[in-house]
């Protein structure tokens, strides 16, 4: 099973990267994690690139999501909502819509902030906006607030965001699981 | 000239859906002002009366949902909507048939997103007939108003002016005609 981790932070110390890395120390053995490193060279959206060739940038997105058995997401949260790199990136991805790579893709949703809400705002939008596209949410969210205080090394400090953290990640690989078994 | 008669009782033997000429479909307040109609293609519907207990069964296939617009059609085959992944059936089984002349009423489970519900729905029965190729048709017309929340279908988007994008209540409608089987 795979996990494709995206960061909606493109900054080098993001506490939205971190959140992942500690997200992928959740995960069992079993369960390969990736962190999606390639967000800045997504291209702004424009239909007139989206044809038979998109991008390069798009393309090594559209395969990283297509590849992976589900999608976590962590995002900060610019004035209430999600930053706009990272809905770029899920615009490119929900094309051509009928059958994007998203289509049915278990995702989760976490996210940190600088302030006391811990992006649930963004976290909520960027729900919505999966679920347009045709994800498989799971419909949780794990708001880590203050985040320059949140980690302990590479996990989260507070015993409640800690065991939220495991919950989330255990809808969403149960959600793969379910997928299996029905294409089995 | 031969005349068909209503009749006023369910004709015995077991009659399937022909899908070429049955229609399978729903309709929604939509935009707050217009309805908005859809159907599915890929369905069969048995009426089985050996005994003096008719019973109705249907089975419909998400993924034959018909729109106009792919990308519509890709919306509702979503988690949002029916879910087909998950749930590639809806099903209906009657627990109770009345016909009164030529007036139908079916109670039944209706299943949907995994959700059943006791549903009644109203309607006409008609025949049979004589097919000029063989055998014998009925015509069975059933309508149904249910709550799509009910079932888990919860998408919607509130409208800039007030009013939602579709109404909660849908319309089911079948018209079916079934030929019988040979005995």
């Amino acid at each position: 099973m795979r996990v494709l981790g995206i960061s909606g932070s493109l900054r080098r110390e993001s506490h939205n990267t971190r959140l992942l890395r500690a997200a992928a120390e959740h995960l069992p053995p079993s369960v390969e994690f990736e962190l999606f490193e390639g967000l800045k060279d997504v291209p702004p959206y424009d239909e007139d690139d989206d044809g038979d060739l998109a991008p390069f940038g798009v393309r090594r997105l559209r395969e990283a999501i297509a590849a992976a058995d589900a999608v976590l997401i962590a995002t900060p949260e610019y004035n209430h909502s999600i930053p706009g790199q990272l809905k770029n990136a899920l615009d490119w991805a929900s094309r051509p819509f009928a059958d994007n790579v998203l289509r049915n893709k278990p995702v989760a949703v976490i996210g940190a902030s600088t302030g006391s809400y811990g992006a649930v705002w963004a976290q909520a939008e960027a729900r919505k906006v999966l679920s347009a596209i045709g994800a498989r949410v799971v419909d949780a969210e794990l708001p880590v607030g203050a985040a320059e205080q949140a980690f302990s090394g590479i996990r989260l400090a507070d015993e409640v965001l800690h065991a939220g953290l495991a919950q989330i990640l255990d809808e969403l690989l149960a959600a793969v699981a379910e997928r299996q078994q029905l294409a089995a | 000239m031969t005349t068909v008669q209503a009749e006023t009782t369910i004709p015995t033997g077991v009659w399937k859906s022909d899908p070429v000429h049955s229609h399978v479909g729903f309709s929604v307040r939509h935009m707050v002002v217009a309805t908005f109609r859809g159907s599915f293609a890929d369905f069969d519907v048995t009426l089985a009366n050996g005994d003096g207990a008719p019973s109705l069964q249907g089975a419909v296939r998400t993924e034959s949902v018909q729109t106009a617009d792919e990308n519509l059609k890709g919306h509702l085959l979503s988690p949002e909507f029916f879910d087909s992944e998950r749930f590639p059936e809806i099903t209906f089984t009657s627990t109770g048939i009345r016909a009164d002349d030529r007036e139908l009423i079916v109670d039944g489970e209706l299943t949907i997103k995994g959700t059943t519900k006791r549903v009644e729905a109203r309607g006409d029965i008609n025949g049979p007939v004589a097919h000029p190729a063989g055998g014998e048709r009925i015509g069975i017309d059933l309508e149904t108003q249910v709550d799509r929340t009910d079932f888990g279908l919860n998408w919607n988007a509130p409208m800039p002016r007030g009013g939602v994008a579709v109404e909660d209540e849908v319309t089911l409608t079948v018209h079916l005609e079934l030929a019988k089987e040979e005995e």
